[in-house]
């Protein structure tokens, strides 16, 4: 039985997906015209507009990107970060998550209690600096991993989902003389695989898009730059100039910084789109047991 | 804490003594717990707590050289010489505007969005839109500004448009304009979060009831109809949860895209607090000021929060506390 539609339904089914097609279009389209731009000739570029397909194909861009020095070292970086930053963070969050979830823990009202509060008060941008000049952790790689490697929002996300676990798992390996390290490791870790996967892929995407931690402390040291941080340099290059002037002036090389730029946001972006399609069940997962439990 | 344990103990005990027994038979149990709780708590000291302390350099004349142990003592003078800073006031006002506008859109672009996608009825279609909608979320912000720089340029895909159109005959140069750049990073805001917003809202309506929408039709309610009178008024308790946890973060606004974006041609609308707080306390090396900026921004988003949560609760709404 197909029920008849109205004048109204059909005006408004029309109008949803105009709109839809244009949400697309809008979201969509500037990321692939990045990535015609980074397959194509950088001169051929200034002279015809590219939409969403290279006119003159060329892997120049790419070739220049990876022969640079400060690129190849900031993603050698920003991967290290990544990987580094993601194990401690998960590590000591879900230890910290297992303590202040565990029922008879002495002191769970204070620990808690504790993380709390610093979500709601922070120092702040300089006392932080003080503090990290302090520690002498300015110009090293330890400077990405260890400021906030615990973090009260991460920790209750695991906590909760911990505390959804049965006690009766945990009281049975007790009988069986496991003790709480035990029951940690073996017990309700593995359970907690769902949870984990969320928090680790939410602290490696933080860690892949920072940049500001690097400029503010380690602008000096050139050894541990990231990817991003080089990026926002060339962007800033490319707005102080005009343009399309700086791009005329390297024509003749067939590689223009703008071409090149193209080139490097997209190779930051990829290992994110890369993975995407398999990971966004964890990040919508992640967003409705850490958000709707307030 | 001791109440929290007595629930355990057989109540005909006295309550003392089940307390002391109860404490001797599980201290020796929890070392592995009392032993982690105490090296992360003093990792929190280190890195949240003291820097709370650091905001003592506010009321000194602090000088790196001295420490905040010795450095002298000087009263609110900072926090004066901040009230009588003109650019700070004008940072503040694009702070607190640009907030206030970026609260606005986040919520009325999630829930229009939210709403219509949920009126898609092919179910690939839907899904599909959805990953799409979330996928500029994770791209960091260095990316986004330079999309938005690359799309607002002179040569840009924008202006490309809006000249084709016959809108305007001349390209719009939109960073050297001051009333554009609000827009400009509003919208970088929207093109970035909205699908993510939305998330939420999406949840939130898989769990009304099928029979009020059933209810509707028989009344004769059209889609416009039911979205309007059902789906929206039973999204109210959530949007005004989020609404309550948002509000706090309005002075929050934003600090990338303003430092990335921001020319000297537009300084005086682009610069907000956080910024101030850079320029004045790393680069100026005044960290008095710098703390004393930051500490009026933290006191004033904890005052909004209150007030939005008394709000609430005087107008008999969700609250967060």
């Amino acid at each position: 039985m197909k029920k008849k539609l109205s004048t109204g339904d059909i005006v408004f089914e029309v109008c949803l997906v105009i709109f839809m097609v244009l949400f697309c279009l809008v979201t969509l389209y500037p990321i692939l015209n990045t990535l015609a731009i980074s397959f194509n000739d950088g001169f051929d570029s200034i002279k015809t507009r590219v939409h969403l397909w290279p006119h003159q194909f060329s892997l120049d861009n790419y070739k220049t990107v990876l022969s640079k020095q400060s690129l190849r070292q900031g993603a050698l970086i920003s991967v290290l970060r990544t990987i580094v930053g993601t194990f401690i963070s998960l590590f000591f969050n879900a230890l910290l998550a297992f303590v202040v979830s565990r029922k008879r823990f002495l002191f769970k009202k204070g620990v808690n209690l504790f993380w709390v509060i610093t979500m709601y008060v922070n120092g702040g941008l300089i006392p932080t600096y003080i503090l990290i000049q302090k520690l002498h952790l300015l110009n090293s790689f330890w400077v990405y991993v260890i400021p906030g490697a615990v973090s009260a929002f991460n920790m209750l996300v695991m906590r909760n989902f911990m505390e959804g676990i049965p006690e009766s798992l945990e009281e049975s390996a007790e009988i069986d003389g496991a003790g709480y390290f035990t029951v940690f490791v073996k017990i309700i870790s593995p359970l907690c695989k769902p949870v984990y996967a969320t928090i680790a892929l939410f602290v490696a995407v933080y860690q892949w898009n920072s940049w500001f931690d690097t400029m503010l402390y380690n602008k000096m040291a050139d050894k541990y730059t990231v990817l991003q941080y080089e990026l926002m340099k060339m962007l800033q290059t490319a707005m102080s100039q005009s343009g399309s002037v700086e791009n005329l002036k390297h024509a003749a090389s067939h590689v223009t910084p703008n071409a090149i730029r193209a080139a490097a946001t997209i190779a930051t972006m990829a290992p994110i789109v890369a993975l995407y399609p398999f990971l966004q069940r964890y990040f919508v997962t992640g967003l409705t047991i850490g958000g709707v439990k307030e | 804490m001791a109440t929290n344990f007595t629930s355990y103990s057989s109540p005909n005990f006295d309550k003392k003594l089940s307390k002391r027994e109860h404490l001797k038979k599980e201290l020796p149990k929890q070392g592995f717990l009392l032993v982690a709780a105490a090296l992360i708590l003093i990792y929190g000291i280190i890195f949240y707590y003291i820097p709370l302390f650091g905001w003592i350099t506010a009321f000194q004349n602090y000088k790196p050289a001295t420490g905040f142990l010795h450095s002298e003592f000087i009263g609110f003078k900072k926090f004066q010489m901040l009230f009588e800073d003109k650019t700070f006031w004008q940072v503040f006002r694009n702070t607190v505007c640009m907030g206030i506008i970026n609260l606005i859109l986040h919520f009325a672009t999630a829930i229009i969005f939210a709403l219509l996608l949920n009126e898609l009825r092919n179910m690939v279609a839907k899904k599909f839109i959805q990953t799409i909608s979330y996928l500029p979320h994770f791209l960091s912000w260095i990316i986004v500004t330079a999309i938005v720089h690359d799309a607002l340029s002179s040569e840009g895909a924008i202006n490309e448009l809006l000249l084709n159109l016959h809108i305007i005959d001349k390209a719009i140069s939109f960073f050297s304009v001051k009333a554009y750049f609000w827009p400009i990073v509003a919208l970088s805001n929207v093109w970035k979060e909205t699908g993510w917003n939305a998330i939420i809202y999406l949840a939130a309506i898989t769990s009304i009831d099928p029979a009020l929408y059933e209810a509707a039709e028989i009344d004769g309610a059209g889609r416009w109809q039911k979205m309007a009178y059902i789906t929206l008024p039973s999204l109210k308790p959530t949007i005004m949860i989020l609404l309550l946890i948002n509000i706090g973060n309005v002075l929050n606004a934003g600090f990338e895209v303003q430092y990335i974006l921001g020319n000297d041609v537009i300084r005086s609308v682009s610069d907000t607090i956080d910024i101030y707080v850079l320029k004045w306390g790393i680069s100026q090396f005044d960290f008095s000021l710098g703390t004393a900026a930051g500490i009026f921004k933290s006191v004033v988003s904890i005052i909004i929060v209150f007030a939005a949560n008394y709000a609430a609760k005087l107008s008999g709404e969700e609250r967060l506390f």
